[in-house]
């Protein structure tokens, strides 16, 4: 393993990696590089991301009264859209996939690429059209139907439905051929040595996303357009002045999207599996039973769509059935969980940020699983439907869970992703300030809408005024802490200490390549072997991170 | 430990990419990728054909009543075009795997000139509907040159109304726009319809229109899925031209094979739904 030091060494000053042997905007925006690919998904995400939140900061500063703040009621309804339409089809759904997927999982297979780059450059490029017409939908005078375009409002409604959703269509293509594409190249890109059960978690969780994505995602595509064919031809089909059916709409909106849900969480799960095992030093616990069960979250996640119908008008006996599926997809859920406090266990943990962040993530996406089964259950949901207790409970699964994770990924890679380590300390603070953040801004959404606080209304009854207050408080926190890590990460790609090959002492392939990887993503080929045993890593202090111990290397 | 990428021949064909090993996995990954597109695109169709059995079981009357309107001759020759063409496509492919090239480029023609005419047949269908009145939602005037201007204006009010912003607020429909009263407005419209000249079709039920919105949105996306064909299918015309494809490499056309015969299966599918039901 000579070839492991000579690798080992940081990149000296204009040693070529994929990020600088090219310059232009051609050499970024039609690369066929998985590496580049990811970048661009990665700023471009970022980008509305930083949209969707000034958004949320916007609805959190009108609700902190009771009456007018800021803006006008209807103002009001098309910013609470545009924040749920951007923040999902535009950050959440690509973040972790598209954006640290792309750049991982070749990488984590020992592979030079994806196993159709130009199909993967066709689905940013797919992404960056549809990102625009969806955010052309705000120059048209937005849209305030709600990100889940119920018939017959969005139908009836004067604002520009129709862009905003065939944004949504053209993002929906994006998506699936993101996730074909990961399925073939972890079918026919896996070196030789790799079993599917020698895999690093993270790609047994894309690879549950990535089937979600392909099997509900045509769906979410023709919903759009029969709703827009409903909008400009006047086809009656989810229109109940013309004899059609908007409960059809439902079931077709939520047939996508409740499995979107899980096309969110399941690789922020990959994600918090490598994180846990790598931080805590410790052999994953349960690897078959996290795969599997990343596998089992996937195949529920089809079966469950119609809790998000209880209330509207569906039979009793379908109401059961799907009370008690949705009951069911906490069993694996809660497997993933057991396996990550058990890999803790007598490990010897390190409170770096990305640890920091998948600690976050367990109490965070624990609270938001477990208030998922308040709604699950059909006597609760009557009360709590439509209230902020809904508003709550997503918000823990998919920024408590998905997000924080996100950033925990985002944390984990970056050093292999640009060469550089950013700021410790900040990092961990600025963990610690977002989650706190959180918990001020959601728990109060808990408590004040199981006292009965409406989901989505622009004025409230003074009692409520108190939570609604405290919440916007703890939002400010949370952008704060946002800032601080956009400032601490930025300023490390010009400041930061050049990162080593394997700063945490990862164990799957992608610590193998340089940091930043060069083009074709390894040197030499890299060594196959249990991704999560770290006896035959040691650390080296003068490079500041692992290495790979010789001798143990030589027997494999 | 090794990887596809070790034992690769620096000679090897122009058409293998950098991130291959070997043809065999280059083709593998690109019919596997095929297939799973194929899968995407059954279940867009999913869609419609769950809508269809919703709306078919919900009010068989309307299916039993509007699939009268439709012209089984012309349908069924479009199914033969379709099935025609799927074997010139098959012979296509054939033809490149043994590197034929003068009857790969017949093959293919022969495929787009079906497809032509299937479009050309469905243009007919559609313009016989269009000056019938048989169309979609409050354009639905079946029949009557007469009932037309008055029921034009209707549709203009109930669509515009939802189009138009009136003073800032929402727009939603009026009551007298509701079920029943635009059903009764229809059905008055069908029964003067009636005695225009369709024929014995027998008392027409209400919403009829939903049929018709469901067959052109289904024929039409089919149709736009027979544009693309065509699309692909000039691609594949001009890159044999210049004698790409042969033994060696010929997964273009398998791959275009592959989907186009799977848009003349859902043909198979929407034709017996259709225009064959009772």
């Amino acid at each position: 393993m000579s070839t492991q030091d000579a690798t080992a060494a940081p990149p000296a000053a204009g040693s070529e990696n994929y990020l600088n042997c090219s310059h232009g905007f051609r050499s970024w925006f039609f690369t066929l590089d998985h590496k580049r690919i990811g970048v661009m998904y990665l700023a471009s995400i970022l980008s509305f991301f930083l949209l969707g939140g000034i958004l949320a900061l916007l609805i959190r500063t009108e609700l902190l009264t009771p009456t007018r703040t800021l803006m006008s009621a209807d103002d009001y309804n098309k910013v609470f859209t545009l924040h749920g339409a951007i923040m999902i089809f535009l950050f959440i759904i690509p973040g972790i996939p598209a954006a640290l997927g792309n750049f991982v999982l070749p990488l984590m297979l020992g592979a030079k690429d994806v196993a159709l780059p130009r199909l993967n450059l066709a689905s940013y490029h797919l992404y960056l059209v549809g990102a625009l017409i969806a955010v052309l939908s705000i120059v048209q005078g937005g849209v305030d139907a709600g990100w889940t375009f119920y018939a017959p409002y969005s139908t009836t409604t004067n604002t520009a439905v129709v862009t905003l959703t065939f944004g949504v269509f053209v993002l929906g293509f994006s998506s699936v051929f993101t996730g074909l594409n990961f399925i073939v190249t972890m079918h026919k890109m896996r070196p030789a040595g790799m079993g599917w059960f020698d895999m690093p978690l993270m790609l047994w969780a894309l690879y549950a996303t990535s089937i979600i994505q392909v099997l509900a995602t045509p769906i979410l595509g023709i919903t759009m357009v029969l709703l827009i064919v409903e909008r400009v031809m006047g086809i009656g089909i989810f229109d109940p002045a013309l004899g059609g059916d908007p409960v059809l709409y439902q079931h077709f909106f939520w047939f996508y999207s409740h499995p979107a849900v899980y096309i969110m969480i399941l690789p922020a799960m990959g994600i918090i599996s490598e994180v846990v095992s790598v931080f805590s030093r410790k052999h994953i616990f349960g690897y078959r039973a996290i795969a599997y069960s990343s596998i089992a979250i996937a195949a529920f996640s089809f079966l469950v769509w119609g809790h998000h119908m209880f209330t509207s008008g569906q039979s009793e006996l379908m109401n059961m059935i799907f009370s008690a599926l949705t009951f069911s997809v906490s069993i694996p859920s809660a497997v993933k969980m057991f396996n990550w406090l058990s890999t803790m266990y007598k490990g010897s943990i390190r409170f770096d940020t990305p640890m920091i962040y998948a600690l976050s993530f367990m109490f965070l996406f624990g609270i938001g699983g477990l208030t998922g089964l308040f709604l699950g259950s059909l006597a609760t949901d009557v009360h709590l439907h439509d209230t902020y207790f809904v508003v709550a409970h997503f918000h823990y699964v998919m920024f408590g869970g998905t997000v924080i994770a996100f950033l925990a990924g985002l944390h984990y890679w970056w050093p292999k992703m640009f060469g550089r380590m950013y700021d410790e300390k900040w990092g961990r603070i600025s963990a610690i300030v977002i989650s706190v953040g959180f918990n001020i801004t959601f728990f109060t959404q808990f408590v004040m809408g199981s006292q009965g606080m409406p989901r989505r209304y622009y004025a409230y009854v003074d009692k409520f005024e108190p939570y609604h207050v405290i919440s916007s408080f703890g939002s400010y926190l949370m952008a704060a802490g946002f800032f601080m890590t956009a400032w601490y990460l930025v300023k490390s790609l010009y400041r930061g200490r050049p990162a080593p090959v394997n700063p945490w002492g990862g164990g799957s392939m992608e610590w193998q390549a340089a940091s930043p990887p060069v083009v074709h993503n390894f040197t030499d080929e890299p060594v196959g072997g249990d991704p999560y045993d770290y006896a035959n890593q040691a650390y080296d202090p003068a490079l500041g991170g692992y290495v790979l111990r010789k001798t143990e290397v030589s027997d494999r | 430990m090794s990887t596809p990428h070790e034992g690769r021949d620096e000679h090897a064909d122009p058409h293998l990419q950098h991130h291959f090993g070997s043809m065999a996995q280059q083709y593998d990954s690109g019919k596997f990728g095929m297939w799973l597109f194929l899968v995407t695109e059954v279940l867009l169709f999913g869609g419609l054909f769950c809508a269809y059995a919703v709306y078919r079981a919900n009010h068989p009357e309307i299916f039993a009543y509007a699939h009268q309107f439709l012209d089984k001759t012309l349908g069924g020759l479009n199914t033969l075009v379709l099935i025609v063409s799927s074997l010139t496509m098959a012979m296509a492919v054939r033809c490149a795997q043994l590197g034929q090239q003068r009857r790969l480029k017949q093959m293919l023609a022969a495929t787009l000139l079906c497809a032509c005419v299937f479009l050309g047949v469905k243009g007919v269908e559609y313009e016989h509907k269009w000056k019938h009145g048989l169309l979609w939602g409050t354009r639905y005037v079946p029949q009557g040159e007469t009932a037309a201007p008055a029921a034009a204006e209707t549709t203009v009010e109930t669509t515009v109304a939802a189009a138009v912003p009136a003073d800032g607020g929402t727009t939603l429909p009026h009551a007298a726009t509701g079920p029943e009263g635009l059903a009764d407005r229809q059905q008055a419209d069908h029964d003067g319809a009636t005695h225009g000249g369709h024929g014995p079709m027998g008392p027409a039920p209400r919403n009829v229109h939903l049929f018709f919105g469901i067959y052109f949105v289904m024929t039409g996306l089919h149709g736009i899925h027979v544009l693309a064909g065509m699309v692909a299918i000039v691609w594949l015309l001009r890159r044999s031209a210049a004698g790409e494809f042969g033994p060696e490499y010929f997964a273009p056309v398998d791959f275009v094979g592959l989907y186009w015969h799977l848009v003349d299966l859902i043909w198979i599918f929407l034709f017996p739904l259709l225009y064959l039901i009772h």
